[in-house]
């Protein structure tokens, strides 16, 4: 059996899944709910001054996209932080640490942009006994607007500050939660190593209007007839993470800061693709959301099966496999040639690869043969795009297949090249030809 | 409660169970049922559905609409190629059409539920009376259509868009046709039939006269001097006879006689059936009587028919629902004679049949069935007087891919012309495609010359 321990800044943790700070670690009774179902960790939803606690709206808080069979996809929140009294989210922490020893207990917190209000709080946070802070700077709505969150989040030299300030009064781990509405992701990144935080987390949610009521003409979800944009996560999101994830794992100027991943995870796949990216754990939220902390025990379970499998034994063995092979487009081998390939006795003969190719694409699939409807790559046609196979109903019925060096790539009519070749050398390139010149 | 009692009465049941049993086969898909029916559909490019469907409905392009919330935009798709969509939708053996060349038979052995779903789309725009159509400029023609079931109604319908008047000559009561007398009651509660006549006549310009039955009121000439054109959707009149012994006592009963009867029954109670019940045939007449004898209170129900299993007309569908309702199904026996008693049948004695040098034949080998109700579910003939010098072949009106007659002016369609599939989708089909034909020649024989300059 794989060992899933996982070790993220000194945070132990029985397995790599973190419930992410949000509605389902308000409070004791879910978080314990949680560790009874088999979840690693919490990162308590965020904090916030002491004082009168924020205000919710009083109407809906999401709104959502579905799939066929209104499978949930994309999920968005206009909820606040906690909006519960500081002392008593203290006091439930306290005891649900004590509870529960072995998990990992994590405070996310988000106070104005001011040192003396992060000072008071951090020591509050520390006697509770978990285990580390998560700095939110990442929600994207209404905090926002006073100055919190994603507004911090935004402004690389804020971070920078706040981060100082939060290794300067506590002896807690600090993990700063990065907003993904931004341009480059490797700024805020670079700006909280800078300020000395001990990892990062990320994606928050994204600025997003899931849909729009066509009768009444307000954006989901509607406040007596209003909407506001929210915060977007679910499976829709994932790409977006795995991308931001890996930006900062490959960036030289954060290599090996330890990531916590988060965005979009709702099977053991997504979550050992974001480690595998470069995470150290991950966050789970909108899949618990959906489905209920038992799904936790699908992630452990199918993370240990493929482990097994492949003969990984511990996280160390996957964590950032996948970094070296994130390339920059100008990298990429110019001399490997892919051809699709439709298994005939996979096809189900939908028609939609050959649409797909003739409308939109590179006419490279057949509808007919010998007056039968047929379809088949017509390889001096195929420029190896791989759309067939994204649209292709059928798992693996079309396959991406590299021809060997030394086979003639019917389209070019050229013999593929054994040598790798890239952009920056190709004779099309003008930057190219002027160092060559 | 009921009777077991010998001989053909009525009444077997109590009022509760003949409700439940002529209750709606498929109960309708509700909403949830049908965005979850229609996630399934690929949407496939030059879909197999399509092509198999004898009307060319628009299949992936109807369920997406129904997947997006357009039902009325769906019910559209289907009307623009079959305005009897919905009944189309409850008695099509989509098991042979459509949904047998449906993609996820490969992927899956389960297609998507496409009669299902159109009864789904054509449903809410019945139920809301939605007009699709406008009938073009009037055009001053008129047109005789002779036959008020699924050929004549879709053909009428077609013409009255284009502008034309039309006049329906029916024989019956009550229009519709077979949809009216000759479908299984469970395939078309609550009077759907006529609900479908009436939408159709929405359009406006057409006018039904019924109980006016060709060769009997009037001949096809009269109907060419007062119209334009004609279209021939005659059906088949006649049912093939037995010609043994014993055809005639009391008990010997013709299949589509018994399913019309059932059809026009409010109750069903009134309708007698035997205790012990053969049906003799192997098409969808036969399955369709077998099981309503049986859901009527019926003991024993056998369908005899003198081929194999895979000879049989009846889809597998028909057959399994046949098995499911309690009727068994023989092959390899042919009637014989009747064997009757005073007049009434007492049983029916058959003879084993085989294939011998790919003909069939019989093996020598007798046996006997008692029943006390025969019903003869053995083919039925195009039978129809006042038609004049027109072309037949095997006994059928002999038309060409328009649907041209041998006779100028004359059309036809559905079961009664050569080559028929005793199909109702395929009789929409023939009578709308030759409406579109008569639209054509009529057109172009009021189109003024062009001068050539």
């Amino acid at each position: 059996m794989a060992d899933l321990r996982n070790n993220f800044v000194g945070i132990k943790s029985p397995n790599p899944f973190w419930l992410a700070s949000a509605p389902p670690t308000d409070k004791a009774y879910n978080v314990e709910r949680a560790f009874k179902a088999g979840w690693g960790g919490v990162v308590w939803k965020t904090l916030g001054e002491e004082g009168p606690p924020v205000v919710n709206v009083n109407g809906p808080r999401y709104g959502a996209i579905w799939g066929a069979d209104r499978r949930l996809l994309g999920l968005n929140n206009i909820e606040l932080i906690t909006d519960r009294d500081l002392y008593t989210n203290l006091r439930e922490m306290k005891q649900v640490k004590m509870n529960w020893p072995d998990r990992a207990l994590i405070a996310s917190i988000m106070v104005p942009c001011e040192e003396n209000a992060w000072k008071s709080i951090l020591p509050l946070v520390e006697e509770t006994g978990a285990d580390g802070i998560e700095l939110n700077f990442g929600c994207p709505h209404g905090m926002s607007e006073r100055g919190m969150g994603a507004a911090v989040g935004q402004v690389p030299e804020y971070i920078e500050m706040v981060v100082r300030w939060c290794k300067q009064y506590t002896r807690m781990p600090v993990i700063t939660k990065l907003t993904p509405n931004i341009t480059d992701v490797r700024k805020p990144a670079r700006a909280a190593k800078s300020g000395g935080t001990d990892a990062v987390s990320l994606i928050n949610t994204i600025n997003s209007i899931t849909s729009v009521n066509l009768d009444t003409f307000s954006p989901e979800p509607s406040i007596d007839g209003k909407g506001s944009h929210g915060g977007y996560c679910g499976p829709a999101v994932k790409p977006i993470a795995l991308n931001m994830v890996a930006e900062i794992a490959r960036d030289p100027e954060t290599y090996g800061l330890p990531i916590s991943g988060i965005g979009g995870i709702t099977t053991w796949r997504d979550a050992a693709e974001f480690l595998v990216l470069g995470a150290g754990n991950v966050q789970v939220c909108t899949a618990a959301m959906t489905y209920g902390f038992k799904i936790v025990q699908e992630m452990i379970t199918g993370l240990s099966s493929w482990m097994d499998a492949k003969g990984h034994r511990t996280l160390d063995d996957i964590c950032g496999r996948a970094v070296p092979n994130v390339s920059d487009w100008q990298y990429l081998n110019l001399n490997y040639v892919a051809k699709a390939h439709i298994d005939q006795d996979a096809c189900i003969k939908c028609g939609r690869c050959h649409i797909a190719c003739e409308d939109t694409s590179h006419q490279a699939i057949t509808q007919f043969v010998d007056g039968k409807r047929h379809f088949e790559v017509m390889e001096d046609e195929c420029v190896g795009c791989n759309l067939c196979v994204n649209v292709c109903p059928v798992q693996d019925c079309i396959t991406m297949v590299g021809l060997e060096p030394g086979a003639l790539d019917e389209r070019t009519g050229k013999v593929v090249d054994a040598n790798y070749a890239n952009w920056t050398t190709h004779p099309n390139n003008p930057m190219a030809r002027q160092a060559a010149e | 409660m009921g009777t077991t009692e010998t001989g053909i009465v009525s009444g077997r049941l109590s009022p509760v169970e003949y409700e439940k049993n002529f209750s709606d086969l498929h109960p309708p898909l509700d909403e949830h049922e049908a965005l979850v029916a229609s996630d399934r559909c690929y949407f496939c490019y030059d879909a197999p559905c399509m092509t198999a469907c004898p009307t060319s409905i628009d299949i992936p392009l109807f369920i997406r609409q129904i997947s997006t919330g357009n039902p009325l935009g769906s019910a559209n798709t289907i009307f623009d190629q079959n305005i009897l969509g919905g009944m189309c939708a409850r008695v099509c053996p989509t098991e042979t059409l459509c949904e047998q060349a449906c993609v996820r038979n490969d992927a899956e052995h389960r297609p998507v539920e496409i009669g299902r779903l159109q009864r789904y789309a054509t449903d809410i725009a019945m139920r809301e009376n939605r007009q699709f159509y406008q009938r073009a400029e009037p055009t001053g023609k008129s047109i005789a259509v002779i036959g008020a079931g699924p050929a004549g109604l879709a053909c009428a319908h077609r013409l009255a868009v284009k502008g034309h008047d039309v006049v329906i000559y029916d024989a019956r009561e009550k229009a519709g046709g077979l949809n009216e007398y000759g479908i299984a009651t469970y395939k078309a509660v609550d009077d759907f039939a006529q609900a479908e006549v009436d939408y159709v006549l929405e359009i406006g310009g057409i006018e039904i006269r019924n109980r006016m039955m060709l060769g009997r009121d009037f001949s096809l000439s009269d109907m060419l001097a007062s119209h334009d054109a004609v279209f021939l959707g005659l059906g088949l009149a006649g049912v093939n006879a037995l010609r043994t012994e014993g055809e005639t006592a009391e008990g010997v009963e013709d299949a589509v006689d018994f399913i019309a009867a059932l059809r026009q029954s409010e109750t069903k109670s009134d309708i007698p059936v035997g205790r012990r019940v053969v049906v003799l045939g192997g098409g969808m007449t036969a399955v369709d009587a077998a099981v309503q004898a049986k859901l009527l209170g019926a003991e024993e129900v056998t369908i005899c028919y003198r081929r194999g299993k895979e000879n049989m007309n009846a889809s597998e569908f028909e057959q399994d629902l046949a098995a499911a309702k309690g009727v068994t199904i023989r092959h390899w026996l042919q009637p014989k004679r009747i064997i009757a008693r005073d007049g009434k049948v007492a049983g029916i004695e058959l003879d084993y049949t085989t294939i011998a040098d790919g003909r069939l034949t019989t093996t020598g080998e007798t046996g006997v069935i008692t029943a006390d109700h025969v019903l003869k579910a053995i083919g039925q003939t195009f039978e129809a007087d006042g038609l004049g010098i027109i072309a037949l072949q095997s006994g059928r009106i002999v038309v060409d891919g328009e649907g041209r007659t041998s006779l100028e002016r004359v059309w036809a369609g559905g079961d009664c012309v050569l080559g028929g599939e005793d199909l109702t989708v395929s009789a929409v089909a023939q009578g709308r495609d030759a409406a579109e034909s008569i639209n054509h020649v009529l057109a172009a024989a009021s189109q003024p010359a062009v001068a050539v300059a």
